[in-house]
């Protein structure tokens, strides 16, 4: 059989996000979320409180918190998870099926560090709207195909993977206008992947500084947000967010290729409005009331 | 357990190692670990067809110094850069003592320095000044570079009319992270090993809980035992399309790279729809697996029947491609002399004549009951030779996956079973155990006082075989690069540590 026909030969296989939603993306555990919080301890609650500890103490990556009352979400006491340090390994889950689940979904990208937390904390919407305003007047410079420079800053190897299959024929982003380049000086978009080693923190200055305004910076996977569980040691960053300012932030260890095409397009703004509708709906039932109860599976 | 030689005084460590390679043995390591302050523990690992043998020789601190290994085995190079790296052992008569992992100003106090959680500084004039000379350049490529790739430097030396020389540099990525094992619970640091080679997670996985499981003496259930092989061999399978995927990139080949592209897709989701993880992470711990496959095996038996016939028949179309084929051929030859006196690994030594394979050599878990489809080594040693080798392994890995499943399926239908998982602790003790990663023999050497983890040292197969890489160099550089360094299928991550 020829080449070409071969090529033919299984109809289409791309994906239709994000026009519409991909029932595969939304097939395995992509991000945890927090069902109820644990009855509040009252004051002086000495076994209550060592259990708070336990729960909190029981994730590797320290991304769980236990909070006590008054702070923030209408004053109940609460447990929050980072998800920019979460690596899905389920500790938690198995521990405390009660507290945490995994939700089906690779639409995680935020962009502001801090929305990474959930439930998530209200008082950091000013400031998101500002850093949201600041990230559309430079995506408002770029040209219409945009262009991505992949660097390594200290993966794992699995992220490579992840972003190289972008531009296989189920996620193929060149139909969205997407594409690699191999020079700093045609990037709008830096794609960091790793958590930052000794080694390549001159390397992934260097290249920023090379790329021309206006530009763009994503931090794809928990090592690149936070280091995981791969920091500390003597040769890692906690994430690269300290040696370049970051825009866009995917949660994922690694992150998948959906969980990153999903942060391109939400730091471009070009998500179409059935799939932010769908967005919207998903936070609205996670961050609902206090975040506290039901959020059934 | 594994034959330990302990009496051996750093002074004829050498000798020793020498002695058992004359007789046929394949040198497979050297680590380093030490107690706070007191001497350093250099173990050399040696591979002999059925078995490893163990050589321990301490060097006190006092002296931090001994008779270089490399002088008598040059595989032993860049171990001991490593170990100079990151023990500040002086390994006398070695040579080319550059950095490897971790350039450093000279006189760094590298016990106090390595021991604060914050990123040394890199000192890039501690890297050997390049060779000049009448007609000599240096071409740097890397570390970041263009594409999807890791980062790692080539420096391409060119001297003259000879062939060009091809030096690597890979402190870029160097996260340490066998320091993190040390201060995680087991059930937690399995999770490092997954992160130590990402796109090998589940051999990680796997390399470090079979120690964890030596050292208490126990046995995993055996359909853990099977579950554990059909997720090792997806993984395979992943990574050898991988390689062929960068292959038919690097000669053009669209629909073929399209193709493959999809294929390998579908086997990570096929990790996926069987556990939740694309990588498969979370599945092995030690003592077993997590729990029962997520979907029935009769139903991933149909979806690995597709695959596998969907694959094999563009992976004949592209070997009957003369275009692709004449690429490859005779591009990156090792011959078989260098590749045994390097001890090269996995694919890469299997291309060379080599017949070494853990799985078949020292079975470990369900392997030893599974049947094998044996590859035959191939004795070209070219980029086309370990295409070769990798689509007979894809083609052993869909028939082990295959049984396992049958297995799975069968047990299932018993009804209640044993667990998935045997109850384990932590024991005292010093193991190395070994299993066949994608990349070729994985090491994992573990020492424990029964509280915690004192040292864990992986060796991936991609740090010893990419001391080889500059040996694939004879023709024109430029143009087979992208091709010698796909067929060599390394993980940089794992190389750097
Ligand atoms: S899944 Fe693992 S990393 Fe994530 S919050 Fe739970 S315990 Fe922590």
């Amino acid at each position: 059989m020829a080449w070409i026909l071969r090529g033919l030969k299984e109809g289409v296989v791309t994906t239709s996000y994000p026009k519409r939603p991909d029932g595969y993306g939304d097939s395995y555990k992509g991000a945890l979320r927090v069902s109820t919080s644990p009855p509040a301890a009252p004051e002086g609650d000495s076994a209550a409180a060592a259990q708070a500890t336990a729960i909190a103490s029981c994730c590797p990556t320290g991304a769980i918190e236990q909070h006590p009352a008054q702070e923030g979400l209408s004053g109940q006491p609460h447990l929050s998870v980072d998800r920019g340090r979460c690596i899905l390994c389920g500790i938690c889950v198995q521990s405390y099926p009660e507290l945490f689940y995994f939700e089906p979904s690779t639409e995680t990208s935020k962009l502001a560090r801090h929305s990474l937390v959930v439930p998530e904390i209200e008082e950091g919407d000013a400031q998101l709207s500002a850093v949201r305003a600041d990230l559309a007047r430079r995506v408002k410079a770029l040209r219409r195909s945009v262009h991505i420079r992949h660097v390594d800053a200290g993966s794992d190897g699995s992220e490579e993977w992840e972003v190289a299959a972008l531009l296989n024929p189920v996620y193929d982003i060149h139909r969205l206008g997407l594409f690699f380049t191999a020079s700093p000086r045609h990037a709008d978009l830096l794609l960091v992947t790793g958590t930052g080693t000794a080694g390549m923190a001159g390397p992934l200055k260097r290249t920023y500084e090379a790329m021309p305004y206006p530009k763009i910076v994503m931090a794809a996977g928990t090592d690149a947000i936070s280091g995981g569980i791969v920091h500390p040691t003597y040769s890692t960053h906690p994430g690269i967010a300290g040696l370049v300012p970051v825009d866009i932030w995917v949660p994922g260890s690694p992150p998948s290729p959906f969980a990153i095409l999903h942060g391109i397009l939400a730091g471009l703004g070009l998500l179409s409005r059935s799939c932010a509708a769908k967005i919207a709906r998903q936070d609205a039932v996670a961050h609902g009331p206090s975040g506290s109860k039901g959020a059934p599976r | 357990m594994i034959p330990t030689h302990t009496d051996i005084s750093a002074d004829s460590l050498a000798d020793s190692v020498s002695a058992l390679l004359a007789q046929g043995a394949r040198f497979g390591g050297l680590f380093a670990s030490r107690s706070v302050k007191g001497p350093t523990l250099l173990t050399a690992v040696v591979a002999e067809r059925k078995g490893l043998t163990l050589l321990e020789a301490t060097v006190a601190a006092s002296t931090a110094s001994y008779p270089a290994l490399t002088a008598q085995i040059p595989a032993a190079a860049w171990y001991e850069r490593e170990i100079h790296d990151l023990f500040g052992l002086e390994p006398a008569g070695h040579g080319r003592l550059d950095p490897l992992v971790l350039p450093l100003r000279s006189g760094t106090p590298r016990e106090t320095a390595l021991a604060v959680d914050a990123p040394v500084e890199i000192e890039e004039s501690a890297l050997g000044a390049h060779v000049h000379g009448e007609g000599m350049f240096t071409i740097p490529y890397g570390p970041v570079r263009s594409g999807v790739f890791e980062s790692i430097e080539y420096l391409l030396e060119t001297p003259g009319e000879d062939i060009p020389h091809i030096r690597s540099r890979i402190y870029y990525k160097h996260r340490g992270i066998e320091r993190r094992f040390e201060r995680l619970p087991v059930d937690q640091a399995v999770l490092v090993a997954e992160r130590v080679e990402g796109i090998a997670s589940v051999a990680h996985a796997i390399a470090f809980s079979r120690a964890i499981e030596a050292l208490a003496g126990v046995e995993v259930p055996e359909r853990a035992e099977l579950l554990r092989v059909v997720h090792a061999e997806l993984e395979r399978v992943a990574n050898h399309l991988d390689s062929m995927i960068r292959h038919t990139e690097g000669s053009g080949q669209a629909v073929a790279y399209a193709r493959l592209s999809l294929h390998k897709e579908r086997a990570l989701r096929l990790q996926a729809t069987l556990c939740g993880h694309r990588f498969a992470r979370g599945v092995v711990l030690p003592g077993g697996v997590i729990g029962p496959p997520l979907a029935p095996p009769k139903e991933i038996l149909e979806h690995i029947g597709a695959l596998e016939h969907a694959l094999d028949d563009d992976i004949q179309a592209l070997m009957a491609t003369p275009s692709f084929t004449d690429r490859l051929r005779g591009t990156g030859a090792i011959p078989a002399h260098i590749a045994q006196g390097h001890g090269a690994l996995g694919p890469v030594g299997r291309a060379s004549g080599m017949a070494e394979d853990v799985r078949i050599d020292r079975p470990y878990g369900a392997y030893a009951h599974l049947g094998f489809q044996i590859a035959e080594p191939h004795s070209e040693g070219d980029a086309l030779a370990r295409q070769r080798i990798r689509i007979d392994e894809i083609r052993s890995s869909f028939h082990l996956i295959r049984q396992a499943l049958d297995l799975l399926a069968t047990t299932d239908d018993r009804g209640p079973m044993d667990g998935w998982h045997t109850e384990i602790g932590l024991c005292s003790g010093k193991v190395i155990s070994s299993v066949e990663a994608p990349q070729g023999e994985l090491l994992y050497m573990v020492e424990s006082d029964g509280n915690r983890l004192l040292r864990v040292k992986p060796r991936c197969a991609s740090f010893h075989n990419l001391a080889l890489f500059p040996q694939a160099f004879q023709g024109d550089i430029f143009t087979d690069f992208v091709f010698i360094e796909a067929s060599f299928g390394m993980c940089i991550a794992g190389a750097a540590g």
